[in-house]
């Protein structure tokens, strides 16, 4: 609802000295400061339940295993921010994961570094199928992904008969797999450089016209972005998320039909977990990644504490709610006591982002 | 039935006098995906029958239409939340609980028992739905997976299996025919009638599509929206209460996976957009909904005759659910152009 | 974007319509002149709602005293019939007398028809296939209809409904989604054509015959009494088990649940996996983390065995003993990594059968009321007599199809 967006009044030029403070702190924890309480209060639990969990590799473990999850809640984040949807990853991940296993059931001996090659570059054509669908056709890009998720999920297993008729070879699987050094978990690797990347990326001109574009597409094209070029690309770069997280995810467990099966949901969750407005336009990418390893931790918290598995969605389902319904609330609180200006996310506005420009121009936008 | 498809926009409306009325219903989808549905049957039919088969037989029919029951009832009633601009993803757990409730309270009580008691349950989902997002003022999305994971955990909690049973006199509902036509077809259009009496007839359906229009203009002129959405997804779950009292009633026990094995989520929401519905709310209607579950059916039954590979099938359904939504967007645009 | 803010109100009423069709939908419901539903309710099932087995404790509804002890005697029986083709052999059969299905005039003129479940794993799509080949041995077939509920009840119904109703067909084989909800429509089958069901059961039996295998009791009692043998008293066994509310799979685990009982070992963990592989290595790593070390495992099904033995290794733990299934990729790792290991079948070569007693029955020849196969066991004895080379990770040995046409092909194998 339009909460935040009414009252977002047009910016102080000079702030006074004591509220730059607050909004500076604002600005840093932007939306996400009920997910990094949340994370903080996980992970001492978990420190509670289980004085092992900290020991080097125990940690390390848990962190591979959230990495998937973590590179798909980078890539969601591109998608959602620019106001957009991505359903299909889950069946980005499957289709992968199975495609991969049938083309080695082929050609034994491919490469491992071709596979990951050509696995990233089939994800960037699904997420560009996605994009020009969604900005070219005009089709809503929820209809889109979930028809890219019938299609992509029907047209492996159709191809396959079903099941993968190949298996993942021990090299391809040493990056979800496997441990660099002896100690530190490739996975790991992958999922800082792609962290790194995507931070570096959103702090770009790119970054800043992604967000203006959610915030109001309108706006955005009236200041000279190439909305639908910027729309496309951040498909692009999800599904090049979703094949990396395809590449993981087939190295640590083996082939498997259902890989990626919740996975768009998940992903989606510790995106909005993490402060971001679907719809666009607000929310930091280091939070959604900070909720992407609060969902995970949650997983292991709930595993460890042996609560009956059946209970188990339950608690997540109250969990997720209560999180954003706590967010959505100390959001709107914080903005109208310190009007920090711009959208709140890591990076700082710069003076003349069409954000700003359409902040002025259009209070009354209706956000989603 | 189809004039309501006729929804006036106030960009069409100088156009209106320019094009001939029968263009005009053409551009519109509710009146498309109709057509679209005629078009598929009578393709099914050609190719059926160039490969010998035969069908428009009466079984035949009656299957497609007996298909399109449970579904038809949870997108008409996901068409309501759609319209108002949020959506419901609860659907389908909500499904499955819905029949095992039916089944065990209608095992030790009364027929009249168990349909109050679902009833009441949707209502009550419904509501919570409601209030978590207008209250909490969490997005919808999140909002009803929330509680779809909720009523999973309740579920996998309490039952381990399917459980309870209905009565026979329940199981009219499920299997009774009037001439060649299910009983339960008539459960689908009394729902869709009222639903279309609601949104179309009354002060509150009115506020139902202009919350979904522009929330923000509805409340500055007068619309309480909360309670709007709020009665929207209450309506919502009650039509999927009626999903499962039919499941429930053909299934003669209530299942856990009813509702989930379907993905009645994911499928009702593909159904509302092909029938025009407009994603984002504002536009569309439970009659071109209808339309939506009927081509789904129709495609289906065919792929049943020429013994179509499923996973084929899923592919296909991809491809015409997002070359409707693509050709809906383009008569959009040109109309508004 | 043109949004419409409000469609226009109107004021001719409506309601007398409205009323109208709600009136005739009433009166449809008092009046229906014809129903498709069976004579009488379903009989009264075994599986009614004795909910809240919250605690674990309680022996699960899904246990029958009666048919777990049935089935451990069958386990001891030698099956009659041909014993290099399996799935034709029967344990302890009563037959009965399919001569009115007798298929009068041309013999050689026979439509099979076939009711899927589905094929949403991998068992019941390699399942599919042994059938499929199955079909292409007799030249008395004329035509195979295959429908697929793609796992949904209601549309099985409908499916079966309709294959029933198909003049053309001859026999109706069923392969149910579920037990209790499909009931209703076999029973309206069977008053038209011979009906085979096999894997999961109905609760009647209308059906001329009821196909399967020795049971889940066996397959759960076969793997907890290996691990009983194997590991040390009081070793601490971690279960897995796919999801709830699985009718096979829930009495494989009430019958290992009753052998560990029995037993001094320890089951600290029964954990649920979704049949997920990255799911089972997080669950099987947090345990042994948890409880320090595992000494055996114990599985509803070999979906996850692999991960399993995975999360020992990445964990730096030795493997401990596990039992798994005789999919492919188990047996290959079972062999490869010298495991201590046992894997029970529920095989696939069962869904050959229902294809050889269709044609019985329309030939008139006697069939088994219940028609129980046998539920061989892969040990390590017999194991490379199982594992066959060059097939799909995925694959079912168990399945029969070495001699069906197209094989290994058609399988995903090569030669």
């Amino acid at each position: 609802m339009s909460t935040g967006t009414a009252t977002d009044a047009p910016q102080k030029r000079a702030p006074a000295p004591a509220t730059a403070t607050y909004r500076t702190i604002a600005r840093v924890l932007g939306t996400g400061a009920p997910v990094y309480a949340l994370l903080i209060v996980l992970l001492v639990a978990l420190a509670a339940t289980d004085p092992g969990f900290y020991e080097p590799d125990r940690f390390l473990a848990f962190v591979k295993r959230a990495a998937p999850l973590v590179i798909l809640a980078a890539g969601q984040y591109l998608v959602i921010v620019c106001g957009e949807f991505d359903l299909s990853v889950g069946a980005i991940v499957t289709a992968g994961v199975v495609a991969a296993a049938e083309v080695y059931g082929t050609y034994p001996d491919a490469p491992w570094a071709l596979m990951t090659a050509g696995l990233l570059l089939a994800g960037a054509a699904a997420g560009l199928l996605n994009g020009l669908i969604t900005t070219v056709l005009r089709v809503p890009s929820f209809i889109t992904t979930l028809g890219m998720m019938l299609i992509l999920e029907g047209a492996v297993f159709y191809w396959t008969g079903g099941s993968p008729q190949g298996r993942l070879p021990e090299d391809f699987r040493r990056l979800g797999r496997d441990t660099a050094l002896g100690w530190l978990p490739w996975a790991v690797l992958a999922c800082v450089v792609a962290g790194v990347l995507v931070v570096l990326l959103m702090r770009s001109d790119f970054g800043r016209t992604l967000v203006a574009t959610g915030d109001s597409e309108r706006a955005a094209r009236l200041a000279g972005v190439r909305v639908r070029r910027v729309r496309v690309l951040a498909f692009v770069l999800s599904g090049v998320a979703a094949a990396l997280a395809a590449v993981l995810v087939g190295g640590f467990s083996g082939v498997s039909a259902q890989a990626g099966r919740g996975y768009e949901f998940e992903a989606i969750t510790a995106v909005v977990l993490g402060g971001v407005a679907l719809g666009g336009g607000r929310g930091s990418v280091v939070a959604a990644m900070a909720g992407a390893f609060s969902l995970q931790a949650l997983f292991t918290f709930l595993n460890l504490q042996g609560v009956s598995g059946a209970l188990e969605s339950t608690v997540q389902g109250v969990i997720v709610i209560a999180a954003v319904g706590l967010g959505a609330a100390d959001f709107s609180r914080l903005r109208r006591r310190a009007h920090p200006p711009g959208p709140p996310t890591a990076a700082p506005p710069a003076p003349a982002t069409p954000s700003r420009t359409h902040r002025e121009g259009h209070p009354h936008d209706p956000q989603p | 039935m189809t004039g309501t498809a006729l929804a006036p926009r106030p960009a069409a409306a100088p156009a209106k006098s320019r094009t001939p009325l029968g263009r005009h219903r053409l551009a519109d989808p509710a009146v498309g995906v109709w057509l679209a549905a005629a078009a598929v049957t009578a393709l099914g039919w050609i190719v059926v029958d160039a490969r010998g088969g035969d069908f428009l037989t009466l079984t035949n029919v009656v299957g497609i239409l007996q298909n399109s029951v449970a579904l038809g009832l949870v997108a008409v009633g996901q068409t309501a939340v759609i319209l108002t601009g949020s959506l419901d993803l609860s659907v389908a757990y909500l499904i499955s609980l819905g029949t095992l409730v039916a089944a065990t309270t209608m095992e030790d009580g009364s027929v009249v028992t168990g349909v109050l008691a679902v009833l009441a349950l949707s209502a009550a989902v419904g509501l919570a739905n409601g209030l978590i997002v207008t209250g909490l003022k969490v997005n919808a999305f999140i909002a009803t997976l929330g509680t779809a994971f909720i009523l999973r955990g309740w579920i996998e909690d309490n039952y381990t299996g399917p459980a309870g049973k209905v009565p026979a006199s329940f199981q009219h509902l499920g299997y009774d025919r009037m001439g060649p036509v299910p009983v339960s077809l008539f459960l689908l259009l009394a729902v869709t009638v009222a639903l279309w009496v609601i949104t179309r007839r009354t002060r509150f359906g009115h506020h139902l599509y202009a919350t979904g229009g522009d929330e923000h203009a509805a409340r500055l002129s007068g619309v309480r929206t909360r309670r709007t959405v709020i009665a929207a997804h209450v309506l919502c779950s009650l039509c999927v209460g009626a999903a499962a009292l039919f499941l429930a009633s053909r299934l003669g026990a209530g299942a856990p996976w009813a509702g989930t094995e379907a993905r009645y989520d994911l499928e009702s929401i593909a159904a509302v957009v092909l029938g025009g519905t407009v994603l984002a709310g504002g536009r569309g209607g439970v009659v071109g909904t209808l339309g939506g579950v009927l081509v789904l059916a129709v495609l289906d039954s065919v792929f049943n005759q020429l013994g179509v590979d499923p996973f084929f099938k899923n592919v296909v359904r991809g491809v015409v659910i997002i070359a409707a939504v693509a050709l809906y967007a383009r008569r959009g645009a040109r109309r508004s152009a | 974007m043109t949004r419409n803010r409000s469609p226009r109100p109107r004021r001719r009423p409506t309601a007398p319509t409205a009323a109208a069709v709600l009136a005739t939908a009433l009166l449809a419901a008092l009046t229906a002149c014809s129903s498709d539903a069976p004579a009488e309710a379903p009989a009264a099932s075994g599986q009614n709602a004795e909910q809240k087995d919250d605690s674990g404790d309680k022996p699960s509804k899904f246990f029958d005293r009666a048919e777990y002890d049935r089935q451990l005697t069958l386990s001891g029986q030698t099956p009659k019939g041909p014993a290099a083709r399996p799935w034709e052999q029967m344990l302890a059969p009563k037959m009965t007398d399919t001569a009115r299905y007798r298929k009068k005039g041309e013999a050689d003129d026979v439509d099979l028809c076939f009711s899927n479940a589905g094929v949403f794993n991998p068992w019941r799509q390699v399942g599919l296939k042994n059938m499929k080949a199955e079909v292409e041995l007799h030249d008395e077939i004329d035509d195979f209809t295959v429908l697929d509920a793609q796992g949904k009840d209601d549309k099985q119904i409908s499916d079966i409904q309709e294959l029933a109703g198909n003049k053309d067909c001859d026999a109706l084989i069923v392969s149910p989604n579920t037990t209790a909800t499909l009931t209703p429509a076999v029973k309206e089958a069977c008053g038209k054509l011979p009906v085979i069901v096999f894997d999961r059961g109905v609760e009647t039996d209308c059906a001329v015959t009821f196909i399967n295998p020795i049971g889940g009791y066996g397959y759960g009692a076969v793997a907890a009494d290996f691990l009983v043998d194997e590991v040390k008293p009081k070793g601490k066994i971690l279960a897995l088990r796919i999801s709830p509310g699985v009718d096979v799979l829930e009495t494989r685990w009430s019958a290992a649940k009753l052998a560990f009982e029995k037993s001094e070992l320890d089951v600290v963990d029964v954990k649920f996996t979704d049949g997920d592989p990255a799911k089972t290595k997080s669950v099987v790593s947090d345990a042994i983390a948890r409880h320090g070390a595992i000494d055996g495992v114990w599985m509803d099904s070999g979906a996850t065995a692999v991960a399993a033995v995975e999360a020992f290794e990445d964990s730096g733990a030795d493997v401990p003993p596990l039992t798994g299934e005789d999919q492919q990729d188990f047996l290959e790792t079972w062999k490869d990594k010298k495991l201590t290991a046992i894997a029970p079948t529920y095989p696939t070569f069962q869904w050959r059968t229902p294809v050889i007693a269709a044609l019985r029955i329309l030939k008139g020849e006697q069939v088994p009321k219940e028609w129980k196969l046998p539920q061989p066991t892969v040990t390590e004895d017999n194991l490379d007599d199982y594992l066959q080379d060059g097939m799909p990770p995925l694959h079912y040995a168990m399945c029969g199809c070495q001699k069906l046409p197209g094989f290994p092909g058609a399988w995903g194998g090569k030669k």
